[in-house]
């Protein structure tokens, strides 16, 4: 077995009293493709982030082909031998593809007026080898989505590093664009890089990886092959939940209810990128429909196109029989249309009591103290913290004066498990008592499943299956890792 | 295509400018004066601006000290004009770089936020010790560097075809390009090997070099040094307009800027106070609704 050139041990990097990664440790060799995965928020950004040093690692060892460079400046980290592609470009506004591959070559000199010869005919070279031939004499702008992450893959390989780090290398791609990119990203193999891939889950890069390290809220939890990985317990338990337990519930008769929320064909695209692809669901009156499906795949931009905060590029969406096309987000908002959003957007410096106030402010003062009673019997512990500032609390709590129906976009993001069952008890209450619908966005299945009356798997964009809880585990569950 | 019908069209208007003094009376010629020394500090406004991607909203820093450091070294000392102007611009790029190494680490709007502060600083010393400085009343300058106004207008004309020449070539070379790619993404700019740091902190001493350098130049002009005309903010804010009017990333948009916010004061000037207004008012249009600046929308309308 040959050196590695890339190894890192002991790693950890605290961010206030958050560990994001703890003792985090692998090795990769010459000619090896390595998948570091973990669900949002397990840290292995950081991990990527912490051997560039663009977030400095508070404790541990960063090896690059023998030399240890933890701490470093970005710059000279890059120069021994380390380049990164990036998953978002901001590619400069007046320069081509070919003079963006260029800068890549130039030497760190201020003095240095002119480009060499050889830089020109090597960015050539570069741009034939990742496929940008056909647009090397174009602005950035012009360019497909695909093409600008070629773009930044281009720059990332273009001074030759022993080790290349990709983030999320196929998100946003088309299944040819796919094919692409894990064809360049082999011959990196092929000629004796070492190559991370940061990715969400291990079937995107399973076919290309030689191994896979799995990581989740900051910890390792397994390491091997792609296979043994997917076989593993805790990975398991991690992306589909343990035993899933259904909390069933007397079934309502919603055919009779009628529709609450339509959506037919959606699509919504950001520049470049789709986002969503076609997309059809309907929510029944006092249904309660969770939508699961890994970062990325298109959960917040359902939610915020419903809502009337990014704009859909065709479809319909339909709610309470009336098409909302052309309204503002206030106004199918005060329509009862109501969202949580994932980024909890409580007004932080504000008392408990003052946010509350705030999402009942259109009512009147009986109807809105009589849900004030209503929302302390759901959610006791906002009671007794009514005075205290509201930056530490779950989304779920403010804005739930009344609404028709309730979007709830990740309430579980980043919340430690005894929190999280508490959410689960209050939204078994909610489910049990009131008759409010709700549209849950979840990558926890665990949290998801349970109080849902049915269920969608949004996955790259596109709805893949829907279907009752009870079928998911067999049918959608080993989709999912 | 487009390019090389801007360039002859900027360098027929440049030769239209050298030969103004044979049509234009001696008033004209020395309002176009001012605005070639202003031209210059806004030029190099827009290698910060344009390029590193720094908000510098103490221009009139580094004209000050470069304008005060000459002033006072000829009012004092009698030193030869080159010698006050070399002096001064010495001290800008000192003083700069003093600012530009600890401000540098900071991120967001924080450098631009200390630079602002430090022109504060700037004008209450120079108040505070106004026995020394002049004051608010000024220090006047025994040495001129002309009494004709062709001279003086030929001095300002060729100082700003230098460096205007110089700041767009090095604009364009590769070392502008490493700096634009620290300004456009500085963590990427990093990650490609380079030293962002170093990269900025050049360009903010080559901004104070020619800063300082118009402010020497514009005293001796003007045979005073006074707050309000090289350091008062609203001087700052004037360079700032300028180099957005007339275009972020071009370094000659910030020449036309200037010029062009002189000119349209002189010919609105019959409207007294409002003239200020209606110029502000210009500039706040055009930086709504084309925030390319001038030369930004001719490239637009060219395709």
């Amino acid at each position: 077995m040959p050196a590695p050139l890339l190894e890192i041990s002991g790693l950890t990097k605290r961010f206030g009293g958050l560990v994001a990664v703890n003792n985090i440790g692998f090795a990769i060799a010459p000619g090896e493709i390595l998948g570091l995965i973990g669900p949002n928020g397990s840290g292995k950004s950081t991990v990527m982030k912490c051997i560039m040093s663009i977030v400095r690692p508070n404790a541990g060892s960063v090896r690059i082909d023998g030399r240890e460079v933890a701490g470093w400046p970005t710059h000279r980290i890059a120069r021994q031998g380390v380049g990164i592609v990036f998953q978002h470009s901001h590619p400069l506004p007046r320069q081509t593809v070919l003079e963006h591959i260029e800068i890549a070559l130039l030497p760190d000199s201020l003095l240095k007026l002119f480009a060499d010869r050889h830089v020109a005919e090597r960015a050539r070279a570069i741009a034939a080898r990742v496929g940008l031939e056909r647009v090397m004499h174009r602005l950035p702008r012009t360019l497909a989505f695909a093409d600008l992450r070629r773009l930044e893959l281009a720059k990332a390989i273009a001074r030759n590093p022993k080790v290349v780090l990709v983030d999320e290398p196929f998100a946003g791609l088309t299944a040819t664009e796919v094919a692409d990119f894990s064809e360049l990203i082999a011959s990196f193999r092929a000629e004796g890089h070492a190559v991370l891939l940061v990715d969400h889950n291990v079937k995107g890069v399973a076919a290309l990886v030689d191994r896979v390290f799995a990581m989740y809220l900051g910890e390792r939890v397994a390491e091997g092959s792609a296979d043994e990985v997917m076989r593993n317990e805790t990975v398991r338990r991690v992306y589909l939940g343990g035993k899933i337990e259904l909390a069933s519930r007397p079934a309502r008769d919603a055919a009779a209810r009628g529709t609450l929320l339509r959506v037919d064909n959606l699509s919504v695209s950001y520049g470049k990128a789709q986002a969503l692809e076609d997309v059809s669901i309907s929510i029944g009156a006092g249904e309660f429909v969770s939508i699961v499906g890994l970062n990325g795949a298109g959960k917040t931009t359902l939610f915020n196109a419903i809502c009337g905060l990014v704009p859909s590029t065709s479809g319909t969406i339909r709610f309470a029989g009336a098409d909302l096309r052309g309204r503002t987000p206030a106004q199918i908002a005060r329509g009862g249309l109501v969202q949580c959003p994932e980024s909890r957007e409580l007004f932080g410096d504000m008392s408990v009591r003052e946010n509350l106030d705030l999402g009942g402010q259109h009512l009147s003062r009986e109807d809105c103290a009589r849900q004030l009673a209503w929302l302390f019997e759901l959610f006791p512990i906002l009671q007794s913290r009514q005075r205290q500032t509201a930056k530490t609390l779950s989304g779920g709590e403010q804005q739930m004066m009344q609404p028709k129906l309730l979007i709830l976009d990740e309430p579980t993001l980043g919340l430690a498990p005894v929190i999280l069952e508490q959410l689960s008890k209050a939204m078994e209450r909610l489910r049990l008592t009131t008759d409010i619908t709700v549209l849950l966005g979840e990558q926890n299945v665990t949290f998801a499943l349970p109080h849902a009356d049915r269920v969608y798997v949004l996955e790259h964009a596109r709805i893949v299956w829907d279907g009752s809880p009870e079928r998911f585990a067999e049918e959608a569950g080993t989709g999912y890792l | 295509m487009l390019r090389s019908r801007n360039v002859w069209l900027g360098l027929v208007a440049l030769l239209a400018l050298y030969l103004l003094p044979f049509w234009v009376s001696g008033y004209v010629l020395g309002l176009l004066t001012v605005a070639y020394y202003y031209s210059v500090a806004a030029m190099a406004w827009d290698l910060l601006f344009g390029f590193a991607g720094e908000v510098n909203f103490g221009p009139s820093f580094l004209v000050g000290l470069g304008a005060y450091t000459a002033a006072m070294l000829d009012h004092y000392e009698g030193t030869p004009i080159w010698l006050c102007l070399i002096a001064g611009a010495a001290m800008a790029v000192l003083g700069g770089a003093i600012l530009a190494v600890p401000a540098l680490r900071l991120r967001g709007p924080y450098f631009g936020l200390v630079t602002l502060v430090a022109v504060l600083l700037l004008q209450n010393l120079l108040v505070l010790f106004s026995g020394i400085t002049g004051g608010e009343i000024g220090l006047d300058i025994p040495d001129v560097l002309s009494v004709d106004d062709r001279t003086n207008y030929f001095y300002a004309l060729v100082f700003m075809t230098i460096s205007g020449g110089l700041l767009l070539g090095l604009s364009r070379s590769t070392a502008g390009l490493i700096l634009q790619a620290s300004g456009q993404d500085a963590t990427e700019a990093a990650a490609l090997g380079f030293n962002v740091a170093k990269h900025k902190l050049a360009a903010f001493c080559i901004s104070a070099l020619f800063s300082g350098l118009a402010g020497g130049m514009l005293i001796f002009y003007l045979g005073t040094a006074s707050v309000g005309t090289v350091v008062d903010i609203s001087v700052g804010v004037q360079f700032i307009i300028a180099a957005v009017l007339g275009g972020r990333r071009t370094i000659v948009g910030a020449a036309i800027g200037s010029i062009f916010l002189i000119v349209a004061g002189e010919i609105l000037r019959p409207l007294g106070e409002l003239s200020t207004f209606v110029v502000s008012g210009i500039a706040l249009i055009v930086i709504l609704f084309f925030p390319g600046g001038f030369l930004g929308a001719l490239r637009q309308r060219g395709g």
